[in-house]
């Protein structure tokens, strides 16, 4: 043959990256550009929840007529007022931060769920239901097996993983089998999982004796997750087991073959099918861990806060907030870790910032909403603050062989 | 009233100079050949002229005004048709419905004016010899006339100048002759035609000026008289090129891979391979020919399990391999390219390094147990980037940011990399550089000469002339005959078109 060099004419120009699944090997990532846009993201929504205090207050919106200058001194004071209050109700003392941490707590876990689901390319929506199945599943453990602790615990959360994982996995299986999407079967799976709940805790040997509304009867001593820092504190070791599962997942989905083939069937199925991954196989395995990283959740909500029973509000609303930390932390199991202090931060913050400054704990919704809005267009923020971003490709409607 | 392009700039973010004081003009009545590898910058091009992207200098003049093109409506509204190499309709809509959509004559209270409708197509299509029937639905006509549906689309929106975008490359042999026809009638009627094509004949055959791009530049004009495919070649790619592969003849050995009365359905259950019986030995390159939707795809897929098979048998040496799953026939030693690489032979958002393990992820020393070897993976990756002359600014970029012919070199590395017994390549080369399919060809005859059958399956008659050794012909879903490679080209046509020799 000739000699093989080609012209240097291969023009495509790079590619726009999804801004929600973006990838993220753990190879050579830069950490300081993926925690700008977060962080622009957050100081924005601060700016803008700013403005929300600041003209939500009636009286100073009628003091602006007559005295502009003083109604202006007076919004000053009182968004600082409210900030102030939700920096030290969230890492003001140490206390604060213990209530930050114990509300980011479940979120890591459900949120490495929903993330790792969103690497397979699954929408996971199920994170509650899977986590009232995994508090199901370590509430009978809890009670009903009598074990030392160093054994009981373990147990106990095995038992949310597990329970976690049937629940997710059935969706997975189902989607594997018949192909029915797991956004329908997961969302379906929560409302089952909360009536069962609501059913099987009225059930006698389950239920609190002395009660009628459906509440678990209390978790053996050895299986409650002991305190961190004392009895005054309320976050528990859960938190670092939670933080060592952020490390698991992240060596599942980086360093491990599985996670190799959850990323490439995530990424691109077809793909998946001709290099030989059994692709059903992997829509169910990360269904089932997803599962059961929610269960694990679901677990530490009975064995690690008073009065360690199970109830059907046990989930909260952290199945939910689950999907949004993992679209903050963009699928990578470290971003999941950042988004969920600062989810968890906010809620401890904002308790205080409803107590001490009269702002309504609402605000605090707001602003992880706009927090999430200005992550997920991350185009908005570039703009704002003239961030040069990856850069976009144009919409292009000439493709193939003519360049 | 002509169209001129006049020192259009276009630089991507990213600083790849995408187009570099290009000018190009139209007058009426004329077919311009706009002719170029891929990454040449003619795509960049008529989507400037088409309003898609904004030209960062130069002007585009129609009839000595200069036009600001922000949108395709801009440029629609100027004039300006284009036909789209993938055609932007919608299936489940009839032709009639096609063709207006977006400016749908309305009577009474809003109502589509169906009958207007019908009328505008049926006019356009006696006037121009477009022949649709209005009311077929989309996915039920054949490529060709979906093609002419779209040129009636631009007609009716009165465009002046039409752009073609690789117009023939969906098209069978006597599609492209009636569109040859088409543009013909175009040309009559005094619309000026830009033609984008890489296929050098078609634009020797169609074209009235040949202009000729290559990186970002117009390198050079022809006119199709005076000039020929060698020296268009050349042109293109920059360099003299072989347009011909150079090998020796095949040496065949003991039988490997043996195909007995295949059948295979495709995704309508029709049945797409239709009881079709062939050998591959050692050391020889069988190339599977015939125009595109004949059965090629099916074929393969049935062959490396990726489609189930009715019936019939396939055959490894002594092994049988009927609907035998990818992984099992990567470890008997299958190399398989696929037809489509971005949609199955790559993971695009992987990263070369990934990519390249795409199908060996789970052996050693890539991986221990369910452990990934990283270090010995990038290693790997690194020697076969440079083995394989795979242009890329590292191994750890998306695999989405190289060309197309870089693309296809990563899957080309991944898959010649270890010694296997059978290569099944299809469609190695679509919509690559020449540079890189001048390699890939290399590479194909190199395992070849290692003592692999080869299996190459090409819509391209030239390119399974130029690698094989035996030629059979597929028609519907049947063997249509066997040729050697130095048989008639006619006498191949024919065959491809269904005509027993």
């Amino acid at each position: 043959m000739t000699d093989t060099r080609a012209p240097e004419s291969e023009a495509t120009p790079p590619p726009e990256r999804s801004p929600l699944m973006d990838r993220a090997t753990g190879i050579g990532t830069s950490v300081a550009r993926s925690l700008l846009l977060p962080t622009l993201a957050v100081v924005t929504a601060l700016i803008i929840g700013a403005f929300i205090i600041a003209f939500s207050d009636i009286e100073i919106l009628r003091l602006l007529f007559d005295d502009p200058g003083a109604a202006f001194g007076q919004m000053v004071a009182e968004v600082s007022a409210a900030y102030r209050a939700l920096f030290r109700g969230s890492v003001g003392s140490v206390n604060a931060l213990s209530e930050s941490l114990f509300a980011a707590t479940p979120l890591i876990l459900a949120g490495l769920g929903v993330a790792l689901g969103f690497r397979a390319g699954l929408f996971n929506i199920g994170a509650q239901g899977q986590m009232l199945m995994g508090g199901l599943a370590a509430t009978y453990v809890g009670i009903y097996v009598s074990l030392p602790g160093i054994v009981h615990i373990p147990l106990t959360l095995l038992a949310g993983l597990a329970g976690g994982m049937i629940w997710g996995g059935l969706a997975g299986l189902l989607k594997a089998r018949t192909g029915a999407h797991e956004v329908i079967t997961t969302i379906m799976g929560n409302f089952i999982a909360v009536f069962f709940m609501q059913w099987i805790l009225t059930t006698p040997g389950l239920q609190d004796p002395g009660r009628n509304n459906p509440v678990s009867a209390e978790l053996a001593e050895t299986a409650r997750l002991p305190r961190l820092f004392g009895a005054d504190y309320r976050v528990t070791i859960g938190l670092l087991i939670a933080i060592a599962f952020v490390f698991v997942v992240h060596w599942l989905l980086y360093r491990s073959s599985i996670g190799f083939e959850f990323r490439a069937v995530g990424s691109n199925p077809s793909a998946g099918r001709y290099a030989g991954m059994n692709v059903a196989v992997v829509v169910t395995l990360a269904m089932a861990l997803a599962g059961g990283l929610a269960g694990m959740a679901g677990a530490n909500q009975v064995m690690g806060l008073e009065p360690y029973k199970a109830s059907p509000a046990l989930a909260g609303a952290v199945g939910f907030d689950a999907i949004t930390v993992a679209l903050l932390g963009r699928s990578n199991p470290i971003g999941v870790l950042w988004a969920s202090l600062l989810f968890g931060a906010l809620a401890a913050g904002g308790r205080e910032m409803q107590g001490a400054a009269q702002v309504p704990i609402d605000l605090v919704v707001v602003l992880q909403a706009l927090i999430v809005i200005f992550v997920a267009a991350p185009g908005m923020i570039r703009t704002i603050y003239r961030v040069k971003g990856p850069d976009e490709k144009p919409t292009q409607l000439t493709t193939g062989w003519g360049s | 009233m002509a169209l001129v392009l006049e020192g259009i700039t276009k630089r991507f973010p990213g600083g790849v100079l995408a187009n570099d004081d290009v000018s190009l003009s139209v007058a009426p009545g004329e077919v311009v050949a706009l002719l170029g590898e891929n990454g040449a910058g003619k795509s960049t091009l008529m989507n400037i002229l088409y309003g898609l992207y904004s030209a960062d200098k130069g002007k585009i003049v129609i009839d000595g005004e200069e036009m600001s093109l922000g949108s395709s409506a801009d440029a629609i509204a100027a004039g300006i048709g284009m036909v789209h190499q993938h055609f932007m309709l919608v299936p489940v809509f009839t032709v009639t419905e096609n063709v207006v959509l977006g400016q749908e004559p309305t009577g009474f209270g809003g109502m589509i004016d169906r009958d207007a409708a019908r009328a505008t197509v049926m006019n356009i299509s006696e006037r121009y010899n477009l022949r649709v029937d209005p009311d077929a639905l989309i996915e039920n006509i054949s490529v060709g006339v979906q093609q002419r549906v779209e040129i009636i689309k631009v007609l009716d929106r009165e465009a002046q100048f039409v752009v073609f975008d690789e117009p023939t490359a969906v098209l069978t042999p006597q599609e492209v002759e009636e569109f040859f026809g088409i543009v013909e009638g175009l040309k009559a009627d005094g619309k000026g035609i830009v033609f984008i094509t890489h296929k050098l004949g078609e634009a020797i055959r169609v074209a009235d000026r040949i202009v000729v791009m290559r990186g970002g530049k117009v390198v050079g004009e022809a006119l199709p008289a005076e000039t020929t495919q060698q020296d268009l070649a050349n042109l293109m790619v920059g360099r003299s090129v072989d347009l011909t592969v150079t090998k020796a003849t095949a040496s065949p050995g003991e039988l490997v891979l043996e195909v007995r009365d295949l059948v295979v359905l495709d995704s309508r259950n029709v049945k797409a391979v239709d009881g079709v019986s062939f050998d591959v030995h050692a050391g020889e390159i069988v190339g599977i020919a015939g125009v595109q939707g004949n059965g090629q795809t099916e074929l393969i897929e049935g062959i490396t399990g990726l489609r189930p098979v009715m019936s019939g048998s396939v055959r490894l040496g002594h092994t049988d391999i009927t609907d035998a799953n990818p992984r099992d026939l990567h470890q008997l030693g299958v190399s398989h390219i696929p037809e489509d690489r971005q949609e199955s032979g790559l993971v695009l958002d992987f990263s070369v390094v990934e990519n390249m393990i795409l199908d060996s992820y789970y052996e050693q020393p890539f991986s221990r147990g369910v452990v990934m070897d990283w270090g010995a993976t990038r290693e790997m990756a690194k020697d076969l980037v440079k083995q394989y002359d795979v242009r890329t600014p590292g191994i750890d970029v998306p695999v989405s940011t190289l060309s197309g012919g870089n693309q296809q070199k990563v899957i080309v590395a991944r898959e010649f990399a270890r010694e296997v017994e059978l290569v099944i390549a299809a469609q190695p080369t679509r919509g690559i550089d020449v540079g890189s399919i001048e390699y890939i060809h290399s590479q194909i005859v190199a395992k070849r000469d290692a003592g692999a059958a080869v299996l190459v399956v090409s819509s391209e008659l030239d390119e399974v002339r130029a690698l094989a050794d035996r030629i059979i012909v597929l028609f519907h879903g049947k063997v249509a005959g066997e040729f050697a490679p130095d048989a008639e080209v006619t006498d191949i046509g024919l065959a491809m078109l269904g005509s027993a020799p």
